[in-house]
């Protein structure tokens, strides 16, 4: 059941209530080989934990590095990945595609 | 996105009604489009469409781009006869991410074994589906071969305006299934909407190939444009 995001748009509200700053990554185009659909969300809180996908695995890391940035910022980021020879294995996606994920804060 | 936006877009989902945000790619203005609010919107063909094919995607409408967020619910399916077709069909639905229910009062039918990891109400359908909610993003098949469990449940999906209805039988029993139900009170335009004999056309014997065919006609109900519909309610 990959394509189902419901809890993750509940932990998204529940952080936001609990007090956390939150931000929210959606996946909005894709290119070539691409693991998670348009419209995959990850979210993360302010502590760095993050739910959902992007990618399956692949960006992540990165992905929530831009969205502690994102949400002290308060700014919106329009992220870019793609396969790059060495960096591919490092913050890239393996299997060759491209997406662009739109990072936002909640609030 | 806005935490108000968010939470409305929560309680959407979580009474099973589509819903579509809608982003401003150049000033990142966002909007919430509920159901009941498709038809008016600027965008409405766009809507209709993605929603239609449960696909999020970036769109480009008078030179300005907007991501739209689609958000459909999970498809259910109802099936009553926990019979050899449900066997093969409960398992197929799920592969294609349905939630699916088996209802049969018969227990003997309704087994665990029978069925592993599907959902099932040995119940009478007057007991078992009014607490199921069925709705609009619901498909039903009636596949007991027993009007005394399929023709209650057909009348309640009916009353549901299920996305998909469908009966096993050939055509002589479907049309006999259609006389009771009329005596029932049911109209001959709901009458129209049941799928029956039931399944695309396929040449299917076995009961796995019936249950490939039902699910081929469930797709296309799901994903194809109602043109029919649409010219029908312009008439």
């Amino acid at each position: 059941m990959l394509n189902r995001d419901d809890d993750i748009l509940k932990t998204a509200e529940a952080w936001k209530k609990a007090g956390h700053g939150v931000a929210l990554a959606t996946v909005m185009e894709t290119w070539g080989s691409a693991p998670r659909p348009t419209g995959s969300h990850l979210v993360i809180n302010d502590e760095g934990t993050f739910q959902g996908s992007v990618s399956g695995g692949c960006v992540e890391g990165a992905v929530v590095t831009e969205a502690l940035d994102v949400i002290s910022s308060g700014e919106p980021k329009m992220l870019e990945f793609g396969v790059a020879d060495e960096t591919a294995w490092n913050v890239g996606l393996s299997c060759g595609g491209t997406i662009r994920v739109f990072v936002e804060k909640v609030g | 996105m806005k935490q108000e936006t968010l939470t409305e877009l929560n309680s959407e989902r979580a009474a099973r009604r589509p819903v579509i945000v809608v982003t401003d790619i150049a000033g990142g203005a966002q909007r919430l489009v509920k159901a009941a609010d498709f038809a008016a919107d600027p965008l409405h063909a766009e809507l209709d469409k993605h929603l239609r094919m449960n696909k999020s995607a970036m769109i480009e409408v008078d030179g300005k781009k907007f991501f739209l967020t689609v958000h459909a619910p999970v498809a259910r399916l109802l099936i009553t006869g926990a019979v050899h077709i449900s066997q093969a069909l409960a398992p197929l639905a799920t592969s294609l991410d349905y939630d699916v229910t088996v209802v049969d009062p018969r227990t003997a039918f309704a087994s665990p074994e029978r069925f592993p990891n599907i959902p099932l109400i040995a119940e009478w359908p007057d007991t078992a589906l009014p607490p199921l909610n069925v709705d609009r993003y619901t498909a039903f098949v009636a596949l007991t071969h027993d009007p005394k469990i399929d023709d209650p449940a057909l009348l309640h999906a009916l009353s549901r305006e299920c996305f998909y209805i469908g009966a096993l039988g050939s055509r002589k029993t479907h049309a006999k299934r259609l006389e009771r139900l009329k005596a029932q009170g049911a109209k001959e335009a709901d009458l129209a909407r049941i799928h029956a004999p039931i399944g695309l056309n396929i040449g299917a014997i076995s009961p796995a190939e019936i249950a490939v065919a039902i699910m081929a006609e469930i797709t296309a109900e799901l994903r194809l444009p109602k043109v029919q519909a649409v010219k029908e309610n312009a008439a």
